[in-house]
């Protein structure tokens, strides 16, 4: 990559940049890299070339293929120097090259041969680029001398052994495994990394051994570690082992908090920090553990290292959060930190007051903030206003000054974000605090008379639409939101209109004025607003009387969609104008979630041939498309739900094949995506044959075959089954893939003209309770569980025996039942003995179900249930209590 | 769950951002586009601040960033949101000092770019695969500094100047035994 040549001043003509890389080009220092080649090395100018070679990757420069390979066979040669500078350099570049498998073989030999040398430096660097690009088959070969280098005299050998073996241990786990008793030893070394590598090997060989961390951690905690790392480490292992081990010691002292404690008097700066963050962070510390912590902190804070001041402030404002007391003897040394150079050290410290602060404190420090706020970034003035919000709603009694201050940054220069995260703590805080209602909508007012950003003046104008009118003088906003149609962009308009159609509706006694404006906004250029004021004025009756607005009105004007928006939108999209109207019931109501797991899905995929095979089309509404395009189908009726797709192959066949299990109400199609990896073949009339015998309730009704399945491009077949109505019936199916194969010419790409019929086994595809089953939030279980009365409740306990864990067993009932976690309530506290969760779906034949679940230990393992359902049909809670019987 | 530090990435740009050398050991920016976005983002949120005598650090999409400015070299060190700050800055030093030792107290871009050998060998030497190798600037300057025939050359290969340096890697090995 050329530096451009840039002449400044020519006054500064000597202060030019200059650089030995100036000019440099990708093809010139390949030409260059001949003289690897020479039978004569010259070392220096090798080691250059190299340099310049590394210069290059370390730009962003990509070598092809080709290239690579030639620099790096290049490369190779120079193993016959003796030059230690060449030397290092070639083991950098190898490195950086990452060669393919069949090219390592080259260097393997060379590299073998510096692992055993008598030279240190040769010994070490080999074994750290051996590692590097070796595969598992070459592991077994060098194993020995690994082994041999992790109790190397030489310190540097044995850490370069021990660091390659952490990475290997993510491949060749089987194998790193049996060098314990070697890293064993080099726990003991007076070197302090190999100390700290062979403590982080031995580790995590056996981290899945608690019993054995357990051991590892009591031995080295008793015995003098003398690396700060090493130390630091064992920290992080203790506070591990304490946090699983904290079940049944609320009475008695913690096991190893003296250990951490004493790590506090260390002489190492980062071993006392992370001992002190480490207790910070035990499970339900108490004051009495925190103290000691909390007084080191303390120091740091006073430190003249920025690092140091950070790490602190940044540590106790976590602290804050949970034990606002504990920190309050920092106050002090806190509010110098206001004045920190180091504005995010100034922040932490501002936000940490703010939450350690009592409510007399309160003005002092917002004096002291409003002073802090001209000198720092948007990004952290809104960490402060956030902070702000919480305080607020913890002294709800100071909410004058509070929202006083917000109203004044709110005045002041800013970002979209900064001034959106203002706007958005004000309206939390008029919702939670009444009496800061009124005087924070008239801020709000206020704001929007001088806002340039469209969204936040849509925003607000919405949200007064929703509170102005429940205020006690309601005409004074009025004048406000007129202003906006007056003024305002066609947007903000539209918004404007929509909101005195709101005092229209709310309030009786505003309508004639508010009709008078509306009319007034027929004549707007726009048409959104023309269309707006139009229908607001009819549907509220705009003749002038002043009748009291109907309640189906008010609700089809201001009500909430009970659709996804994505899913309207799309609706919209694929709607055809044309007699019959457009119906918002046809817009499916499931969540989508799919587009997030398909992607995860492609990505996992091995890119082994080709390019991977293109996912499916994964949308709900592209199913939907695609389904109502085949006349078979088309009979059907609305599309209920589509599964994610189930692989009916291992991954890596010649032929893939998914299924998506599309269900209606007396249909269920099959769609199976197929693709053909092999480039010599072509198939054609590509079938999915399916065995029913042990679905008894189905029966086929239509299949439609595939015509032609080239090389890597994936096609569609689909079976369709006929089902009663309305029942979730359940069976499971066996596949067989027919096709006829021809053979493909891979030079022309054309086929013969005969093929041979032939057949691919899939694997056996199940229709569970779950795909009846549609994943539909709500936003407030409560409410939804008491308007659903018990009339068609069932209440049931069962038992599910012994289980792992318990969120283990929750899991396992909400995926066969197939619902909507609510509430975060799918995720079990760890260590809990009992738990309660909430789901809910829509059945099909679209019956709204809510499951409420509570879980407890019965026994050391046994897990026991209660499962609690109500909907809407009396036969459909009883199928969901036989889904569970049955499961 | 990780328990062992890692580094992310070490950073050695000029005063205007650009790269001199780099070293990215997370797969958090796969593409050469992402870690200029990175480089230009952490540049531009530190260069106005004075970096010269202690290093500083700051917080930035959810890594921390420890950093240290001499002449017209900017040094950085980033770590993840949960990781031992003075770890970082244990490395970032350790790397800062090492460089000032190989390019004998001149330390400067010009000086960098003309030993840039050095400075790639130096980030070979603190942190293999994201796990810290060593934070001593002394180990890691004596350990780049070998530029020497290995032990089994002939004597007649060697010049005066590399027999000199040999000898005075083996006398620091030696001290630092």
């Amino acid at each position: 990559m050329a530096q451009p040549l840039v002449k400044k001043d020519d006054d500064r003509d000597d202060e030019v940049d200059y650089s030995p890389f100036l000019g440099i080009e990708k093809g010139a220092v390949l030409q260059e890299a001949r003289v690897f080649n020479d039978p004569q090395l010259d070392p220096r100018r090798c080691s250059q070339v190299i340099t310049k070679l590394l210069y290059l990757l370390n730009q962003g420069e990509t070598f092809t293929k080709v290239e690579a390979t030639e620099v790096f066979f290049a490369v190779t040669k120079l193993f016959q120097s003796r030059d230690m500078g060449l030397r290092r350099m070639v083991y950098v570049i190898i490195k950086e090259l990452s060669p393919s498998a069949d090219e390592v073989i080259i260097v393997t030999s060379s590299l073998m041969k510096d692992m055993t040398s008598k030279t240190d430096m040769y010994r070490a660097n080999a074994i750290r680029v051996l590692c590097r690009i070796t595969d598992g088959t070459l592991l077994t070969q060098i194993e020995r001398y690994l082994k041999q280098a992790i109790v190397d005299k030489n310190p540097v050998v044995a850490s370069a052994a021990l660091v390659s073996g952490i990475h290997l241990l993510q491949t060749n786990r089987e194998i790193v495994k049996r060098w314990s008793n070697e890293v064993q030893e080099a726990v003991q070394s007076r070197a302090a990394l190999v100390q700290f590598h062979a403590l982080a090997l031995l580790h995590q060989i056996r981290q899945n051994d608690r019993l054995a961390v357990n051991k590892l951690v009591s031995s080295l905690t008793r015995g003098s570690v003398r690396s700060p790392l090493a130390q630091c480490l064992l920290i992080r292992y203790t506070s591990q082992v304490i946090q699983e081990s904290t079940n049944d010691t609320q009475t008695g002292d913690r096991p190893f908090y003296d250990f951490l404690e004493g790590c506090l008097r260390h002489k190492a700066e980062m071993v006392i920090f992370e001992a002190a963050r480490a207790i910070t962070e035990l499970n339900g510390v108490t004051s009495r553990e925190l103290t000691p912590a909390i007084t080191v902190l303390q120091l740091f804070l006073s430190s003249s290292k920025p690092v140091l001041r950070f790490a602190a402030v940044r540590t106790l404002n976590k602290v804050a959060m949970s034990h606002p007391t504990a920190v309050t003897n920092c106050n002090i040394d806190m509010e110098s930190l206001i004045s920190d150079q180091n504005r995010s050290i100034a922040t932490l410290a501002i936000t940490t007051l703010l939450k350690t602060g009592n409510e007399s404190s309160v003005d002092r420090l917002m004096k002291q903030i409003t002073n802090f706020m001209s000198d720092i970034a948007d990004e952290f003035k809104i960490v402060v206003v956030d902070a702000i919000r919480s305080l607020c709603l913890k002294f709800p009694l100071k909410h004058r000054s509070l929202m006083n201050f917000l109203s004044n940054i709110l005045r002041e220069e800013g970002g979209f974000e900064y001034k959106k995260a203002i706007v958005d703590s004000i309206v939390i805080l008029i919702r939670d605090i009444p009496e800061a209602k009124e005087s924070g909508l008239l801020h709000l007012c206020e704001f929007i008379e001088d806002c340039e950003f469209t969204y936040l003046s849509t925003q607000i104008l919405h949200f007064l639409g929703i509170e102005g009118p429940k205020t006690s003088d309601p005409s004074k906003y009025i004048r406000y939101i007129y202003n906006r149609v007056h003024l305002e962009n066609a947007t903000v308009r539209a918004g404007a209109v929509s909101t005195l159609a709101k005092f229209g509706a709310m309030v009786d006694g505003l309508k004639p004025r508010i009709f008078v404006l509306l009319r007034r906004c027929l004549f707007d250029n726009d048409d959104e607003v023309r269309d707006r004021a139009t229908l607001y004025l009819n549907t509220l009756g705009g003749d002038g009387a002043v009748v009291e607005t109907d309640e189906g009105v008010k609700e089809f004007l201001f009500g909430s969609l009970d659709v996804p928006l994505v899913n309207l939108e799309n609706s919209l999209k694929n709607y055809d104008p044309s007699e019959k109207a457009f119906d918002i019931n046809s817009v499916p109501k499931d969540v989508k979630t799919q587009p997030l797991a398909e992607k995860k899905a492609t990505s996992k995929k091995p890119t082994g041939l080709g390019a991977p095979p293109p996912g499916p089309p994964s949308t709900v509404d592209a199913y939907e498309k695609l389904l109502s395009s085949i006349p078979e189908f088309a009979s059907f009726g609305k599309l209920f739900k589509s599964s994610a797709p189930v692989e009916l192959t291992e991954a890596e066949t010649e032929y893939a094949v998914n299924v998506v299990k599309h269900i209606f109400d007396g249909h269920v199609v099959f769609q199976y995506n197929c693709s053909n990896t092999i480039p010599e073949q072509l198939l054609e009339n590509v079938t999915v044959i399916v065995d029913a015998s042990e679905a008894e309730e189905f029966a086929e009704v239509d299949s439609k075959p595939l015509r032609q399945l080239p090389y890597d491009s994936p096609g569609q077949t689909f079976v369709a089954f006929e089902k009663p109505e309305g029942v979730s019936a359940v069976g499971k199916f066996s596949n067989m893939l027919r096709f006829i194969v021809k053979e493909v010419d891979p030079s022309t790409g054309e086929a013969e003209d005969d093929g041979v019929e032939d057949e691919y086994q899939l694997e056996d595809l199940e229709l569970v309770a779950a795909d009846y089953m549609l994943k539909v939030g709500v936003s407030n279980f409560r409410n939804a569980w008491e308007s659903m009365g018990v009339d068609f409740e069932h209440v049931d306990e069962y038992g599910l025996g012994p289980r792992d864990s318990l969120a283990e067993a929750v899991n396992a009932v909400i995926n066969l039942l197939g619902m909507q976690p609510c509430e975060g309530t799918e995720v079990v506290p760890p260590n809990s003995r009992s738990h309660t969760c909430l789901l809910s779906g829509v059945y099909i034949g679209n019956v709204k179900v809510l499951v409420r679940l509570q879980f407890g230990l019965d026994g050391p393992k046994d897990v026991a249930m209660k499962l609690a359902v109500r909907s809407e049909d009396e036969t459909v809670s009883d199928a969901i209590h036989e889904i569970v019987a049955s499961g | 769950m990780e328990l062992c530090p890692l580094i992310k990435n070490i950073l050695l740009l000029d005063s205007e951002g650009k790269r001199i050398a780099v070293k990215y050991y997370s797969d958090d920016w796969p593409t050469n586009s992402a870690k200029e976005a990175f480089e230009k983002a952490v540049f531009a949120k530190t260069q106005k601040t004075n970096a010269r005598t202690d290093a500083e650090i700051t917080m930035f999409d959810n890594y921390v960033v420890v950093y240290k400015f001499v002449q017209d070299l900017h040094f950085f060190v980033t770590g993840g949101e949960n990781e031992n700050e003075i770890i970082l800055a244990a490395v970032l030093q350790g790397f800062f000092d090492a460089v000032g030792l190989l390019l004998r107290g001149t330390v400067d871009k010009k000086e960098a770019l003309e030993n840039l050998d050095l400075i790639l060998l130096c980030l070979d030497e603190i942190v293999d695969g994201g796990i810290i190798l060593e934070t001593d600037a002394n180990v890691i300057a004596g350990k780049v500094a070998s530029h020497s025939m290995d032990a089994g050359a002939p004597l007649s290969e060697q010049t005066i100047t590399q027999a000199l340096a040999t000898a005075r890697e083996h006398l620091t090995r030696s001290l630092l035994k």
